[in-house]
């Protein structure tokens, strides 16, 4: 008997249409917990590092993480892995919603597709019934759209469907998959799904997931049960009004957006609007937000409420989470909220990322501006600010004209347009583009996130740590009170020490090697999320949150019966993580690739900032380059990728 | 048929019993449709208890529309033999709730309210001897809300069985005579297992 997971994976074969129930090695959970980790094993082995984005070797993996299905709340996670066509790294966008769980219940850890089909297609699972489909008449169907076909021609109201849109039927760089009110939208994975042809995957289970000692589950579950109703009621103080509570930042329940308004840069990522939040901007974008939300969503097994369902007359319904409420606005220049609710609808629909795609089309306009991009290339195109972002969304996601380029992302397309437009795609870290954010002070600690991490996409990777100094003494006492969540005692101190500014503030406080530990300490937790499936807002991405180092080995044992301690889940993250790492630096990553964008910070320390990275990969125990060592690798069970380095010249003998 | 002077006497010889009824308010407007009900129900009533989690098993659903803005807890009620007669469509607020949106039971038009396997009945029992539902207290979005109060009641015929109820609804499925039969094989094997 197998717990927490099912024991088997899918295989299919998009080009013969074989399709094959695999069982799997248990081994495999025992070495990387399941999720993220055993999918890095899987391209590990798999894909060797020639592959392009497009080549039909390159595997897409649809996984679960190894609590969806129990009991645990917000264990809803599908990690969605391939290689980026925009950073051709390896990259795992997750999605929130409904499907990782079906996907447990039909009786499987994971789907791995390989190869390309002749035709449009999508893959039905009902338990161990799993066919491949004509999807013929589903091409050029919106994202939403299909899924409600799909359920409909199969009879079946309750099959999980994820589904692309137009962007990812023509592989545009952006192009994400789209489920339910959720998506797995970052680093171009509808754009792989499009390439091998596939529209849909959709899923149904009637099936058991089976818990080890089940009763111990649930009594661990009743504390973190507690711990989100106090936290529910007891929203931390002293900090902003988005960070204060748990969950995925809850956009549609709160309508005060001064801080994301103020903080955040618009346009290109160009500019912060710091008295824009005036009574009146409240007063009309509180009324509009509330005018069209029709209802309050969550996901699988969540008490949050981080969705909403749209209902805009004149316009489909569909549903918003998250910061896209303001992606579009704000990179328009458009000062009312209206747009946001009319642009995202559309931009759902076609199945485009909210972060990188407002940004790519205010880069078009800009390049318009700067005489780089012609009035040619804009034929047609209106001068309004809301109808030109129409205009050229429609464009991108057909890859008409001037779209072609753009739907690239703003690193590809500026390199195909040459002429100085490359110092226009300017917000972007390993050829994706980050959050429009642009600060005065280096901070230490995002510098080394955005830096190293493999996420690329530094809106999931913090998240434990307050990303501010409190301003007071009395603040930080406050804070640090009650804390069960930390790995470490000594963190209270390094937080009671922190300053807003001056000697020990930002960036010299706290210090490389504080900033080591407390970055390690919330990637770590990230990657156990991403193992788990459980989804971050309510453990790595949020502060004082229900899960955390110390609680989740004893859920970890009791559900799989494999008896883990922090020091045993920690190694197993660590050797997924490495071999993550390694992965990519086998296709050529190095420390040359660690950057954050320039602009990032005004004030920014060239010695400082070396320091810091070679602090950390000495703490990661990664050579100078960024590349596990021997020794590390050895470490974590994990010879065998020494040897593969070292083959390949990469890791050189000797060197560490 | 009773004749009519026998069904009088036995009414009136009932006596009234004080009987706690348990009660759970469904505010179905505060639904998040997290389904964390289905998945609590599913893994109380799991044999051993917690042992398994399939929303399948499920004695309360949740009928989701998402786009329609339907989300819809229904608990699991009476087993019933055969399918109505007709469909009712309910439209409430402007939502329509389509074919048999409302109905608790466990029918043949649909496979709601059966054990995926066997296609057995389920039916919600209350959480019975616990303190409180168990979906009540898992929903921490204040949905479902438990009440008991007292009333006097007449004294209830005995109700069958769950054991009963299941029996009969594989003769509805399978007839009597088959299974009258399969059981008499059953025997035969166990008695043969036995020797
Ligand atoms: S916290 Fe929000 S995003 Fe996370 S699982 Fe819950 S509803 Fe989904
Ligand atoms: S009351 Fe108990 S048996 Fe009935 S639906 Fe709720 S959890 Fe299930
Ligand atoms: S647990 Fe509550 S909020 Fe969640 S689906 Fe059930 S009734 Fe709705």
């Amino acid at each position: 008997m197998r717990y927490a997971e099912t024991g088997f994976h899918l295989e299919v074969d998009l080009a013969t249409g074989n399709i094959e129930r695999v069982e799997t090695d248990p081994k495999l959970m025992e070495l990387f917990l399941g999720g993220l980790g055993t999918s890095v094993k899987i391209h590990w082995d798999r894909v060797p590092p020639e592959t392009k984005p497009f080549d039909p070797e390159n595997l897409l993996i649809f996984s679960t993480g190894l609590l969806n299905g129990t009991p645990a709340f917000s264990a809803n996670r599908t990690v969605v892995s391939f290689i980026s066509p925009q950073s051709e790294l390896l990259a795992y966008p997750m999605m929130g919603g409904f499907w990782s769980a079906e996907l447990k219940y039909a009786g499987y850890d994971k789907v791995i597709f390989r190869n390309k089909s002749p035709k449009w297609v999508y893959l039905w699972i009902k338990d161990d019934k799993v066919e491949l489909r004509d999807a013929a008449h589903l091409k050029g169907r919106g994202s939403l759209e299909t899924q409600e076909l799909i359920r409909s021609e199969l009879n079946d109201p309750n099959a999980q469907v994820a589904a692309i849109g137009l962007a990812g039927e023509n592989r545009c760089f952006t192009a994400s998959i789209e489920q339910s009110r959720s998506s797995s939208s970052r680093l171009g994975g509808g754009a792989i799904m499009g390439d091998k042809k596939l529209k849909a995957v959709a899923v149904r289970g009637t099936k058991d997931v089976h818990l080890a000692r089940g009763a111990e589950f649930m009594e661990l579950m009743k504390g973190v049960t507690d711990y989100i109703n106090y936290r529910n009621t007891h929203p931390i103080p002293d900090v902003m009004t988005i960070m204060s509570g748990i969950g995925s930042p809850q956009e549609m329940v709160h309508t005060d957006e001064k801080w994301h308004s103020e903080s955040f840069a618009w346009g290109n990522a160009r500019e912060r609007r710091r008295n824009f939040w005036t009574p009146e901007i409240d007063k009309s974008w509180t009324k509009t937000q509330l005018s069209v939300i029709k209802r309050l969503i969550s996901c699988f097994n969540c008490p949050q409420h981080c969705g909403a369902l749209i209902d805009r007359p004149g316009q489909p319904r569909y549903m918003m989470k998250c910061f896209s409420k303001l992606t579009y606005a704000m990179a328009a220049y458009v000062d009312d909220l209206d747009f946001s609710f009319r642009i995202v609808q559309r931009a759902q629909e076609y199945g485009v990322d909210g972060f990188s795609t407002p940004q790519i089309l205010a880069f078009g306009f800009e390049l318009k501006d700067a005489g780089i991009l012609t009035d040619k290339d804009f034929e047609g195109c209106p001068t309004d600010k809301e109808g030109r972002f129409f205009w050229l969304l429609d464009r991108l996601v057909r890859r008409e004209g001037i779209g072609d380029v753009l739907a690239d992302g703003t690193y590809w397309a500026a390199k195909r347009i040459g002429k100085g437009a490359e110092e226009f795609a300017h917000n972007v870290i390993k050829k994706h583009e980050q959050l429009p954010i642009k600060l005065g002070m280096l901070d230490p600690l995002y510098f080394l996130m955005y830096s190293t991490n493999e996420k690329i996409s530094i809106t999931q990777i913090e998240g434990n740590w307050p990303q501010a100094a409190f301003a007071t003494r009395e603040q930080r006492e406050r804070f640090v009170q009650d804390w069960p969540q930390l790995p470490d005692e000594k963190f209270k101190q390094y937080l009671l020490e922190w300053e807003p500014r001056g000697e020990k503030g930002i960036p010299h406080f706290p210090t490389p090697e504080m900033c080591c530990e407390i970055v390690d300490w919330m990637e770590m937790l990230h990657n156990i999320d991403d193992a788990l499936g459980i989804c971050a807002g309510m453990a790595s991405f949020c502060l004082k949150p229900p899960y955390h180092i110390n609680n989740y080995p004893k859920l970890i044992s009791a559900a799989t019966g494999m008896d883990v301690d922090r020091n045993e889940l920690k190694r197993k993250v660590n050797r997924s993580r490495n071999l993550h790492r390694a992965f990519n630096n086998r296709r050529g990553m190095t420390r040359a690739d660690e950057k954050p964008p320039k602009d990032h910070w005004k004030h920014r320390f060239p010695e400082l900032e070396e320091k810091l990275l070679s602090t950390y990969y000495k703490h990661k125990g990664w050579n100078d380059n960024g590349i596990p060592t021997r020794a590390r690798l050895e470490e974590l069970d994990l010879g065998y990728v020494a040897d593969d380095l070292e083959g390949r010249g990469i890791l050189q003998n000797g060197q560490g | 048929m009773l004749p009519t002077t026998w069904k009088e006497e036995a009414y009136c010889k009932m006596a009234k019993v004080k009987k706690i009824v348990k009660t759970i308010k469904i505010d179905a407007d505060k639904c998040n449709g997290c389904r964390g009900c289905e998945i609590i129900c599913s893994a109380f009533h799991a044999v051993p208890k917690y042992s398994s989690v399939n929303p399948a098993r499920s004695r309360i659903r949740v009928i989701t529309h998402r786009l329609k803005d339907i989300w819809l807890p229904v608990f699991a009620g009476e087993y019933a033999r055969s399918e109505c007669a007709g469909r009712d469509i309910y439209t409430i607020g402007g939502k329509q709730y389509d074919e048999c949106g409302f109905c608790r039971a466990s029918c043949p038009s649909r496979d709601l309210f059966k054990e995926p396997d066997s296609g057995l009945p389920l039916k919600c029992d209350m959480c019975e001897g616990e303190a409180k539902p168990h979906c009540v207290e898992w929903c921490l979005n204040s949905v479902l809300v438990y009440e008991e109060r007292e009333e006097e009641v007449e004294e209830e015929e005995e109700k069958p069985e769950e054991l009963q109820i299941g029996l009969e609804a594989l003769a509805d499925r399978h007839g009597l005579q088959k299974m009258k039969d399969a059981v008499a094989r059953m025997s035969r094997n166990g008695q043969e297992e036995g020797s």
